[in-house]
């Protein structure tokens, strides 16, 4: 998908025009044969796709519409859960506070993988596309296992830091402390998914066509504004969508802090974002009902966030 | 064009059959043996399907069907504590997939009864073996008249110690809580590398317990009039204690490493604190952690008191069977419930290789448990000498039906308070705030 969405977009050919009418009757009968066709090919897809989101999507947001408590049962109530929701401090401070891992996490992991990818770029030796790899590797290794480890990694006892910050002499700070978990996360978050990135902004650089690069050259650009003035301006689309990638996954922040809760529950609480309070609301306490409408609140600012971003860069990522 | 279109919807169709089939098979083996851990030894026979997490149940099971031609356990270990509410929850909202029988902690019982998730058993011969079980277990599995499991195992609380750490840091045994103080400072002047205990604020239960020690009731609720509660977690006795606790940890006498992590499992085991405060099934549990120090010489002595003289006994944990409103057969899960760790064999079986606390009095009462001897603790007969004496004194307690927000909140209160950002008894006041707003919003009515 990367690499489609990378590649530069056929100019539309005007010698190809659209073959000349046929007479009405003889279209429906084409078209409905030919749908009858398309929608027996679609069928497997589509019976996967209504049975496993359409619908749970639908009874979610039938769940999201009822009041229940504990002690008085289920009630029909409208949207009297989405005005609670807005108005919760709890979720509200979740969403905070993923925005503000939004704003630190990804122009972290952006940076990291476009320096990557540009380096990457310019070398065609062994030893970079070892160097590929290796960066891929953590996106290839399941999130829950490598929180899992960086939970090992961070802990006091067992990770290297006491070690590490003992040769000179030093105390090695508490990564899992209220201080420093949010460090930690985006530690964890940016040592994941910025080979993924790496490897999306990699593939659009070889979609550059080395003549300009050429062309640069003889213009006197040096390789710096080459990559600056020249690479990075022509894989800007490329870059926005995984600005978008990384957007929306933040937003969505539940892994990492869920398997590191384990290890910190005092510096994580249950509410610690949107997603995990939804998750504490459903099955630990029952609330199932406003668990839904929490999740579908935070799927609303999700996609007001993302809609407003994607026009806001429509420029740049060529959706205009 | 058409025959063909029609051949390919056939062939789907049939593809679709034979997927389905496949489904419809699989579930129909589901309900008999196939997901049982254990063997069913009588094929003819109804099943009970029962959720537990006990060490060496499958010996349990196994010495029940054995003996039983009318009935049958299946069995499946759901994971344990939360992990199995959290399956079992899910299942009562969508009204399927929850077993016959299941293992709940006392404190977690009013949390389902309230759904209506749970069989009062007294219709199903419950009372007929109330005289089997300690006074304290049964009140915790009742409700008003109700009651709604079986008690299985309890937690009497008692303090696991270092004895060689103790005798070369020049400590004695404390007896109450100022001695206790003492001791960790004495421990600290020694110049020991660890603490003489850890004060976890994830510690949920164990906190309730130290608590209680100082009279704090926290919830008065009776399943007779299930709106209704009484919340008073901010009583002086709660915050005298906290307020102890707290001071141990400004002071550096005391961790506040989180509980059940790895890193506290090692610190537990490798010397690193030199006492474990912890309940009759703690034993079991430190027995059963890796890296433990080879020379460790543990000894158990009587938790330690506020006032010597009035001692108070506590409880931490604790297991029972209860029967689901979906069970298919409710007589027989009832059945199930009360027999299968009613007999001397299973508790043999639970006491020496599930280190478990019986709350079953044959067991509890007889020479064999009374005089057993643990060679963990050197050949010491920590029941005779401390737990049973702790489990005697135990009166019962009584849980709320959010427990499980309860102990989150209170997890948190704690946690700003050893950050130095509160001191104890604002932490408390302000649970106490959090709980009345939430049981207010979940539509009870709150009396404090």
């Amino acid at each position: 998908m990367a690499l489609t969405e990378a590649a530069p977009k056929p100019a539309p050919n005007p010698a190809v025009a659209r073959p000349a009418r046929r007479p009405r009757t003889q279209i429906d009968r084409m078209d409905r044969k030919r749908q009858r066709w398309g929608w027996l090919f679609v069928a497997p897809f589509a019976i996967v796709f209504v049975t496993f989101l359409v619908a749970p999507l639908g009874y979610a947001f039938w769940m999201s519409m009822q009041t229940s408590t504990l002690a008085t049962g289920t009630s029909f109530t409208w949207f009297a859960n989405y005005g609670k929701a807005f108005t919760d401090p709890i979720f509200l401070e979740g969403l905070g506070r993923v925005a503000s891992f939004a704003l630190i996490m990804i122009p972290a992991q952006m940076l990291v993988a476009l320096v990557a990818a540009l380096v990457l770029d310019n070398l065609s030796t062994a030893l970079s596309k070892f160097s590929r790899l290796m960066i891929f590797v953590p996106y290839a290794i399941p999130v829950v296992i490598g929180a899992l480890m960086w939970g090992f990694l961070y802990s006091p006892r067992f990770g290297p830091a006491t070690d590490i910050f003992g040769l000179v002499g030093l105390t090695a700070p508490d990564f899992l402390s209220q201080g420093t978990i949010f460090a930690s996360l985006v530690n964890i978050v940016t040592w994941q998914w910025a080979g993924y990135y790496m490897i999306i902004i990699y593939a659009a650089l070889r979609g550059i066509d080395p003549a300009i690069y050429e062309a640069a050259r003889l213009d006197g650009a040096n390789g710096r504004q080459i990559a600056l003035r020249v690479k990075v301006p022509m894989i800007s689309s490329s870059m926005v969508m995984v600005l978008i990638f990384a957007l929306i996954g933040t937003l969505q922040f539940f892994t990492e802090p869920q398997v590191l809760r384990a290890v910190a529950q005092g510096a994580i609480p249950v509410s610690y974002t949107p997603n995990m309070y939804a998750y504490s609301l459903a099955f630990s306490y029952s609330q199932f009902n406003y668990a839904s409408a929490i999740s579908f609140a935070l799927g609303i600012v999700v996609f007001a966030g993302s809609y407003l971003f994607l026009f806001l860069t429509r420029k740049q990522s060529g959706l205009k | 064009m058409k025959t063909k279109f029609l051949a390919s919807v056939g062939v789907i169709a049939v593809a679709a059959a034979a997927l389905t089939g496949c489904a419809a098979s699989a579930e129909t083996s589901n309900s008999t043996e196939a997901s049982c851990t254990n063997k069913i030894v009588n094929a003819n026979a109804p099943q009970v399907s029962v959720w537990a997490w006990y060490p060496a149940f499958e010996e349990v099971v196994d010495l029940f069907n054995n003996s039983h031609d009318d009935v049958q356990v299946c069995w499946t270990n759901a994971g344990q504590g939360n992990d199995e509410y959290t399956k079992f929850s899910t299942s009562i909202e969508s009204k399927s997939g929850a077993p016959d029988v299941i293992q709940l902690e006392s404190e977690v019982l009013s949390s389902f009864s309230i759904r209506n998730a749970l069989v009062d058993l007294t219709e199903f011969g419950a009372n007929d073996v109330k005289d089997k079980y300690t006074e304290g277990s049964w009140k915790d599995a009742s409700s008003g008249d109700a009651v709604y499991a079986i008690p299985v195992d309890g937690g009497p609380m008692g303090m696991l110690y270092r004895k060689d750490l103790f005798e070369a840091a020049g400590i004695a045994v404390p007896t109450t809580w100022a001695e206790f103080e003492t001791a960790a400072a004495a421990l600290k002047t020694s110049g020991s590398d660890g603490v003489l205990v850890n004060f976890p604020t994830n510690g949920r239960a164990f906190n309730q317990a130290l608590f209680a020690q100082a009279g704090s009731v926290p919830f008065v609720y009776d399943s007779t009039s299930p709106t209704d509660i009484g919340i008073d977690v901010n009583d002086q006795g709660a915050k005298d204690v906290l307020d102890y606790w707290n001071s141990l940890v400004q002071d550096g006498l005391v961790t506040t490493d989180d509980a059940f992590t790895a890193d506290y499992n090692t610190s537990l085991v490798d010397g690193t604190y030199a006492v474990y405060l912890a309940a009759a099934w703690g034993p079991g549990y430190l027995q059963g952690l890796s890296d433990a120090d080879e020379n460790a010489v543990w000894a158990v002595a009587p938790l330690p008191q506020w006032d010597a003289a009035n001692p108070v006994q506590v409880n931490w944990g604790g297991s029972t069977f209860a029967v689901t409103s979906q069970a298919t057969d409710k007589a027989l899960a009832a059945q199930v419930a009360i027999e299968i760790f009613g007999t001397d064999e299973a508790w043999k079986v639970g006491v020496e290789k599930g280190a478990l606390f019986p709350s079953y009095t044959p067991m509890l009462d007889s020479d064999y448990f009374v005089n057993l001897e643990y060679p963990f603790f050197g050949g010491q007969q920590i029941n005779k000498e401390v737990f049973l004496n702790a489990a005697a004194g135990y009166t019962g307690a009584t849980f709320s039906p959010f427990q499980n927000y309860a102990y989150d909140q209170l997890t948190e209160e704690l946690y700003s308070m050893v950050q130095g950002e509160q001191d104890g008894s604002q932490a408390l006041d302000d649970l106490q705030a959090s709980l009345e707003t939430y049981a207010t919003e979940q539509g009870f009515t709150v009396a404090k």
